[in-house]
């Protein structure tokens, strides 16, 4: 791994250069990303505490364990594996494209970036259907006395604790924070996912339209990816936070 | 669009990297952390299946996936986003501001442990009476 060491000698505070030897662009992408860890953190850390603060929080392996065309199997982790996997993927041909960027080579970038649109387009449609299924989904949940049929919705939970009715066991109300939180932090996610998707397709029509090659740089491409492995960086956290934990 | 000349606020360029191993690597590293964080996970969903679940067990598992989560967030930053290419003054403008997450992640985190605490032993100014939930039921859910 490079050293990322400068060379001795150079006077890096006295003007006329960045003392970061960075563009002006890139460390404003940067301090911006620095503040949006920031907002995310919180979000995580205010569910961490709420969750905390609870008697009974639901197990994530119970809540979050289908798969499109499986039915009623039980599979624990297994869908958010697979959009995991996506997300890293879509890093990966993004890191791709900065570096066929940097050899000026457009036909490499263009390649990458599709590659890219298209893992976002995935991850986006993964959770689409992730989100349905919760909306949708009917659980039976005893509430005063009575057996009600509940969605996981950002008011609604029906994964709380069990109790003995009428001879079987049925859940009861779980803490209603639980949807809120899901839906919100994964919202606020897929909504940056969405805007990186955008970004990409601008950044893919500019590289066809040749636009980078007359400016001689791909620097916009570099700084549309530090974006895009940012909310895969963030991804990293969400999946730790409501899934394996 | 004409084409125009941005002032170049570098000094000194970086060569282009001559392949793409170090890229590979890091993705092939990624996977395999995931992977485990995987094995750990679908572990912590079997301890709490089993028996008697141990609690110091399920939060071993779970403070070394914490670990391999911020291994992950490493290698994202520093191959995928060039981190480790930068110099080492811009690398701590970021990653000084950073740390507060420590303390930050702790005080909450014990912030809400204590309103538990407080609340389910009725100490202090706390008088709220538990739902109605009765205890048997309470001591089966998952605590965490």
């Amino acid at each position: 791994m490079a050293s990322g060491s400068l060379p001795a000698g150079i006077k890096w505070w006295s003007g006329g250069k960045s003392p970061y030897n960075v563009n002006y662009g890139k460390i404003m992408m940067w301090y911006f990303l620095v503040s949006d860890s920031f907002t995310f953190g919180a979000f995580l850390i205010s569910y961490g505490s709420t969750r905390l603060g609870s008697d009974y929080w639901p197990d994530p392996n119970h809540v979050f364990n289908s798969f499109p065309f499986m039915g009623h199997a039980n599979l624990p982790l297994a869908f958010v594996s697979l959009m995991t996997f996506i997300l890293i993927f879509s890093s990966v041909t993004m890191v791709l494209a900065v570096h066929e960027g940097h050899k000026m080579n457009r036909k490499g970038v263009e390649k990458y970036m599709i590659m890219t649109i298209i893992g976002g387009l995935a991850f986006l449609s993964c959770q689409a259907w992730e989100w349905t299924h919760l909306l949708t989904g009917s659980h039976s949940v005893l509430v005063d006395g009575k057996v009600e049929h509940w969605a996981t919705t950002i008011t609604k939970n029906p994964f709380g604790p069990m109790v003995e009715h009428a001879g079987q066991l049925v859940a009861t109300p779980g803490p209603q924070l639980f949807g809120g939180f899901f839906f919100f932090i994964t919202g606020f996610h897929g909504f940056h996912v969405f805007s990186g998707l955008i970004i990409n397709i601008i950044m893919y029509i500019k590289t066809r339209l040749g636009h980078f090659d007359q400016r001689g740089h791909y620097e916009m491409v570099e700084k549309a990816g530090l974006y895009w492995h940012f909310v895969d960086l963030v991804w990293v956290f969400v999946f730790l936070a409501f899934y394996l934990i | 669009m004409s084409s125009f000349e941005v002032p170049s606020q570098i000094t000194i360029h970086h060569e282009p990297a001559p392949n793409t191993k170090r890229i590979w690597r890091a993705f092939w590293i990624l996977s395999v952390v995931t992977l485990g964080e995987l094995a750990l996970g679908l572990s912590i969903y079997n301890i709490h299946k089993g028996p008697n679940p141990s609690e110091m067990m399920v939060l071993f598992f779970k403070g070394v996936i914490c670990i391999l989560t911020l291994a992950k967030g490493y290698y994202i930053a520093w191959v995928f986003m060039h981190m480790g290419d930068e110099s080492k003054l811009f690398r701590r403008s970021i990653v000084v501001p950073l740390l507060l997450f420590i303390w930050f992640i702790i005080a909450f985190l014990h912030d809400g442990n204590a309103y538990r605490e407080a609340r389910d032993s009725n100490a202090g100014e706390f008088k709220v009476i538990k739902n109605d939930v009765p205890a048997a039921v309470l001591e089966r859910g998952q605590k965490d």
